[in-house]
Parts: C-alpha cells; sequence; structure tokens
C-alpha cells in the first residue's frame, strides 16, 4: 500500500463536538493526522479545518465521504498543491551568538524571512511558505543548534473561482 | 413549562407513542414531565437500559418509526451503547435521552457523570449535548428528522439536569438549523437508464434486496421490477421481506449461511444489482473473487457505501423506492428463460434439509413448523447465531418491517427486547422471539416488562446447551477444542416462565411434540409464554461458506476433510 500525503479542506458547522467527530473518522481507519489548522470562516458560524495525512487513496476517498457524510460538515474537499496556494508558518528558536548573528541573518534574507526576538544567545526566526521552504530552511539552520521549533501546519486556499 | 415539559410536549408532536426507559437521579426532571404535562405517551419501564434501546430499536423496525429511549447518567446511559451500535450498524432510526449531571459540573466526576457525548461518538448519526434549555425544541425535532431521514440511524441527546429543570418559554415549533445536513431523493434519470440498459444486455442477471429496500418501503417496487424482468431476486439477512420469500422469482438469503441455491445463482449470474445493500463481508466472501466476472450495481441512498466494498460498474445514489420506482419504467421483460429455469433447477436440486429423527429434536422442524402455523405472518425477532441463521433459512418473510435481527452488531440478547418493542408498535401481530439458551439469558430480565404489559410473545427458546455458532466453528476450524462454549448451569425455561405472573412455559423435547405445542402457545394471548425447545447438541449450520472463503468453497453438510482456519473478519 502506498501512502501519500493528502490535503483536506473541510467547512463545517461551528460546534462543540466537530472537531472530535472528524478526528475519529480519521483514526478509526488508521490515518495518522500529521497538521491539523482549525479556525473558524468568514462569520463565527463556520469554521474551517485544513487537515494533512497519510494514508493510500482508497481508504481517503473512504475517509472523504465519511466526513462529507458528518451532520455538521458542510463540505469536504481534498486539494493538490498545484492548483491551490498553500501556506504554513514556523518561529523557530536557534543558538545564535554575537559571532554567529550576522551570517544567521544572511541565511534569514535568503530565505526572505524574519527575525521576531534575538538575544545575546538566541535569534527567533518567522518564516512562511510552503512547507518544502520551510524544511529547506530548517534544513540548513540545523548547522546551528535548534532550541525550539513551532510549525502551524498548512493552510491552504483553492485558487480563482474553485471553493476550498 | 420547563425544559422537561417542553420535550416531553415536542416528542408528542412527533408522534410518539412510546418511552423506553429507566429512571435515575439526573433524568428525574423528565420522568417527572411524563405526568406533570398529562402526555399520552407511554412510559415502558425496562429491567435493563440495554433492553431499552432494543425496544426501541424492535418498535423501529417493525413500524418504521424511530424508538425512544430515555435513561439516566452515567451507568444508565454507558448500557445503552451496544443498543446504539446495533442501531447504527442497522441504519435503525432512534432517539436515546440520557440525563446527564448538571452544567457546572460537567468534567469534575459528578457522581454518575459520563461523558456520554464522547463515548457514543462512533456508534451514533448525530448527537447533542443541550447546553440551553431553550434549545430543547429545535434539538429534539432535529433529532427526528436526522434519524429517519436518508439513512436512518441513532441520535443521543445528552440532558444536563439544571437544563431540563430550568423554566422558561418555549417555541415549540422552531426551524431547524442543520445546514450541512442533506439526503438524496431520487437517482439520477440517465444512471437509472444505463441500469435498465445494463440489464438488457444481461443474460443471468440476479437482483439482491437489502435492508435499505426494507427500510425504503420498497418492497412493492420491487415485486414489480423483479416481475417486469422476470428477474430471480435473492435477499441479505437484512433484507428478508423487501422480496416475498414465497415468490417463484425469489431465492432466498444469500450468503455465509444462505440457501445454496442463491448462493450457486450467485457464482453463476453475469450481473447483480444490489437494493439498499452494504456488501457485508457475511454476502461477499473472498471480497476478490465475489461476482468477480459480472456487472455490479449499486443502489444506495448513503454516498459513502460506494465503493467501501465492491467498487460497482453503476452506483446510483438514491432512495431505493424511488429509484426502482422509476427504473420499472425503462424496463421490458428479459429474454432470459433458461437462467430463470436454471435457478428454479437450483432450487429443485439443491433445497434446504434436514433430518427428522423420531424422539430427537432440530432446530430447523421447530422453526419451520412455527412458520408453517403462522403462515409466515409473524413478526420475528431473533438473536445472533445458530438458531439466528436457522431463522432466517426456514421462516420465510414475505413482506418487510417483520424480520428483525441485529445483523452487522450480531448482538446477542436483542430478540426478547426487540419482539417487546415490536408487539407494542404492531399490537395485531403475532410476535415470535427466536433465542439460543445463550442470547436468552442476556436480555431475559425483560421477561417482566413483557408480562406487565401483557404482550403475547411467543418466546421460543431452542435450547441446545451451548454458544452453539462458536461450537461449531470450534468443531470445523479448531480441531473440535470446545472452549467457552458449554452453558452448564441453565436455569429450567419452563420454571423460569412460571415464576413470573401471567408467563406461561412449555417445552418440547421430540420431533412428534412440536405442532401440538406451538399450537397451543399460539393460543395462549393472556401474556408471554416461553417455548423451551431442547434441541440436538451439536447439529451445524449448513450451507456454509467458512468467513473470507470464496463461494466456490461453500460446504453443503459436514465436510469430511479437516477445513483450513478462516481468513475473514470474525
Amino acid at each position: 500500500m502506498i501512502n501519500d500525503n493528502h490535503t483536506i479542506s473541510i467547512l463545517v458547522v461551528n460546534k462543540p463536538g466537530v472537531l472530535m467527530r472528524v478526528a475519529q473518522i480519521f483514526s478509526r481507519r488508521g490515518f495518522n493526522i500529521d497538521s491539523l489548522v482549525v479556525s473558524s470562516g468568514i462569520d463565527n458560524k463556520y469554521a474551517r479545518m485544513t487537515i494533512t495525512a497519510q494514508g493510500n487513496e482508497e481508504n481517503l476517498d473512504q475517509i472523504k465521504m465519511q466526513l462529507s457524510k458528518l451532520v455538521d460538515v458542510m463540505h469536504c474537499i481534498e486539494h493538490e498543491d498545484s492548483n491551490s496556494i498553500v501556506k504554513e508558518m514556523a518561529l523557530i528558536k536557534v543558538v545564535c551568538t554575537l559571532s554567529q548573528r550576522s551570517e544567521l541573518l544572511q541565511l534569514v534574507e535568503h530565505f526572505s524571512c524574519k527575525t521576531v526576538d534575538m538575544t545575546k544567545t538566541s535569534m527567533v526566526i518567522q518564516a512562511m511558505g510552503n512547507s518544502d521552504k520551510l524544511d529547506a530552511l530548517i534544513g540548513q539552520l540545523s548547522d546551528y543548534q535548534i532550541i525550539e521549533l513551532v510549525r502551524t501546519g498548512k493552510v491552504l486556499m483553492a485558487r480563482g473561482q474553485e471553493e476550498t | 413549562m420547563n425544559g422537561a415539559e417542553a420535550l416531553v410536549k415536542c416528542l408528542e408532536m412527533q408522534g410518539v407513542e412510546y418511552i423506553f426507559g429507566y429512571s435515575g437521579g439526573a433524568a428525574i426532571p423528565i420522568f417527572d414531565a411524563l405526568i406533570t404535562t398529562k402526555t399520552k405517551i407511554k412510559l415502558i419501564l425496562v429491567r435493563h437500559e440495554q433492553g431499552a434501546t432494543h425496544m426501541a430499536d424492535g418498535y423501529a423496525r417493525a413500524t418504521g418509526k424511530p424508538g425512544v429511549v430515555l435513561v439516566t447518567s452515567g451507568p444508565g446511559a454507558t448500557n445503552t451503547i451496544t443498543g446504539l451500535l446495533t442501531a447504527q450498524m442497522d441504519s435503525v432510526p432512534m432517539i436515546v435521552l440520557c440525563g446527564q449531571t448538571i452544567s457546572p459540573m460537567l468534567g469534575k466526576d459528578a457522581f454518575q457523570e459520563a461523558d456520554v457525548f464522547g463515548i457514543s461518538l462512533p456508534v451514533v448519526k448525530h448527537s447533542y449535548l443541550i447546553k440551553n434549555t431553550q434549545d430543547i425544541p429545535r434539538i429534539i425535532h432535529e433529532s427526528f428528522h436526522v434519524s429517519n431521514t436518508g439513512r436512518p440511524g441513532p441520535v443521543l441527546i445528552d440532558i444536563p439536569k439544571d437544563v431540563s429543570s430550568a423554566d422558561g418559554e418555549f417555541d415549540l415549533s422552531p426551524e431547524l438549523d442543520l445546514p450541512g445536513y442533506s439526503f438524496p431523493s431520487n437517482g439520477e434519470n440517465e444512471t437509472i437508464k444505463d441500469i435498465a440498459k445494463a440489464f438488457e444486455k444481461a443474460k443471468q442477471p440476479l437482483i439482491m434486496v437489502g435492508h435499505g429496500a426494507v427500510l425504503a418501503k420498497a418492497d412493492a417496487a420491487v415485486t414489480k421490477l423483479a416481475e417486469t424482468l422476470n428477474c430471480p431476486t435473492i435477499s441479505t439477512l437484512l433484507g428478508k421481506g423487501a422480496f416475498p420469500e414465497d415468490h417463484e422469482l425469489s431465492l432466498g438469503m444469500l450468503g455465509m449461511h444462505g440457501t445454496a441455491y442463491a448462493n450457486k445463482a450467485i457464482m453463476e449470474c453475469d450481473l447483480i444489482m444490489s437494493i439498499g445493500s452494504r456488501w457485508d463481508d457475511r454476502i461477499v466472501g473472498k471480497l476478490e473473487l465475489f461476482c468477480k466476472d459480472a456487472v455490479t450495481i449499486h443502489i444506495d441512498i448513503d454516498p459513502s457505501e460506494e465503493g467501501k466494498m465492491i467498487m460497482p460498474d453503476i452506483f446510483c445514489v438514491g432512495d431505493a423506492k424511488m429509484v426502482v420506482e422509476e427504473l420499472i419504467g425503462y424496463c421490458n421483460k428479459l429474454d432470459i428463460d433458461p437462467w430463470v429455469k436454471k435457478c428454479q433447477k437450483f432450487k429443485k436440486d439443491f433445497p434446504l434439509k434436514y433430518d427428522k429423527i423420531p424422539g430427537k429434536l432440530t432446530m430447523q422442524e421447530v422453526l419451520e413448523e412455527f412458520d408453517k402455523l403462522t403462515d409466515s405472518n409473524a413478526i420475528v425477532s431473533t438473536d445472533v447465531g445458530q438458531h439466528q441463521m436457522f431463522a432466517a433459512q426456514f421462516m420465510k418473510s414475505k413482506e418487510g418491517y417483520k424480520w428483525l435481527s441485529s445483523g452487522g452488531a450480531g448482538t446477542m440478547g436483542y430478540g426478547l427486547p426487540g419482539a417487546i418493542g415490536a408487539a407494542l408498535g404492531r399490537p395485531d401481530e403475532t410476535v415470535i422471539s427466536v433465542s439460543g439458551d445463550g442470547g436468552f439469558q442476556m436480555t431475559m430480565a425483560e421477561i417482566a416488562t413483557a408480562c406487565i404489559h401483557n404482550l403475547p410473545i411467543k418466546i421460543l427458546i431452542l435450547n441446545n446447551s451451548y454458544l452453539g455458532m462458536v461450537r461449531q466453528w470450534q468443531e470445523l476450524f479448531f480441531d473440535n477444542r470446545l472452549s467457552g462454549v458449554d452453558l452448564e448451569g441453565n436455569p429450567d425455561f419452563v420454571k423460569l416462565a412460571e415464576c413470573y405472573e401471567g408467563c406461561k412455559g412449555f417445552r418440547i423435547s421430540k420431533s412428534e411434540e412440536v405442532t401440538k405445542v406451538l399450537k397451543e402457545a399460539l393460543a395462549y394471548n393472556d401474556g408471554p409464554c416461553i417455548i423451551e425447545a431442547v434441541v440436538e447438541k451439536t447439529d451445524n449450520v449448513y450451507p456454509m461458506i467458512p468467513s473470507g472463503a470464496p463461494y466456490t468453497s461453500m460446504l453443503l453438510e459436514a465436510p469430511t476433510e479437516k477445513l483450513e482456519k478462516p481468513t475473514g473478519s470474525t
């Protein structure tokens, strides 16, 4: 069985328990959720979930149909990175002595990120972009000592007239 | 008016006749409202909450209306989980109302607190935890709507005691707020035409009816379709009644313990159309080989059934009755007489059979005789196991809503409470509960419930002193190492009957007594009666397709060689 990465966007009615119902459908079929972003939609009545998960295609079709069937789910759409805008943010705290500061700042500039906190011994970098870019940045930073790493997980929006 | 009273008013508006309940602290305000509102809804006080859920389930399967359960918090609520699973697996409409601790105490391990909303999530169609008293009417009406539309299923409502106790002004007919909920009605016209075309090309087609056809009340339409096409028709365990089993085109039940003629037809068909069945693993056996060269058509109201088991050539989402009625318009009599004759020959050559041995007793002869004496018109509620399969084989269903059996969940203990629900919902029908000695003892406390309401249920216990189906597997696949199946210590079931007021006990020990005793039992209508049939201890159910095996592995009788251990589910 081939396990691929999948990104699913779910528009739900913003009610207690809806996240449990969604998570249960993934766990029942042995899917591991890699990232999950939940926030309210245009108004508070609806919420948006963006979920990345690994699993085989056939199982995923079942999951999408089961999700769509939930009473509180408006719709559930799987998106390809190619026809959607995919962003993720990371905050990375690295060890940064005064002597390392300038080369780290070069790296930050190269990846078009920002520094959002700086002390004599550390630096917090804020990075945004697709997940590959963040992976590459984190790879580069591994030459330094990463103290803490927080990633938001993917958020995604379909391009043009397509519904997310 | 308080929340509980508003709740009862809304149940009345939904046409509820009975509440199957068991009281307790957190549910007292609701039980109180059953008195203060002077409602006509009758409370059926059960002996265990699981019994209440199966009664509500039996009521729903016999009437088509959601059954309503009312229990208290904590253990009262958790005791409904088995009944919820049973209803969810078989798409039965049911409303389970649970009392809950007061809202400020939620999550603080209060006395009799259980997170029943969380515990029940995997076994409900939908659920609610009511936080505001004002929401009660909307949630009650929503839950009935969700429970009994589309693919039916159980809905659980958790009601904190302060919410049910609070006074307020109520709008008893508020608008529903279900923006994410929809369900299909009729199928796509183009798809239906495609189905008709596929039939035109078929030489050996089969129609298979499942529970969806029963639930949609599609029986008349299915019969007309089968007759229009002149197409042999088979039924799943829960599809019994969606096509009359005494019809000449009927081949009875297919699957693991289906009739040999239905299973032979499956092996040779070149088209199979499921109407409201989910291709359960007891039906398909070895998935990759099931009807692998046949055109497969699947009609289902639940879009998520597409490709769950079988990827059909044509999938039609829609209500079984509507789709079939429209399909009839595109169908003509098929030129398939050789196939119809072949199926008739299967029926003649491979009938259901068993040996009657004077002085002894088999399950089959008791069931066959009961079926004959009731002219296949009784409502039959079964438990799970050998007796269930024999009942499915030998008790013929002529119409829907009369065969009640836990198919998906396989819940032992369903039989008696299921029959009680059916007897209340359909008081003019003869109701038979068929159990083994194992399943019966799981919910036999409900004899009292049947007695209190003078329900003339015929409680047939086919007693072989074993958990027969498991024993059969151990005999066939585990070198007859019997483990955990010997039910020594069974009570005297006739004496048990007699210790309940209004209940009568009968016993059948040999072939010669069957007709006489069953007639006596059918004539006793002052209350329930128990008929204990002491049957052969080590009989096995055939035909049998071992779990996960292809149809070609069907055993028509006891095998002479040792069998491989089955690979399929359970």
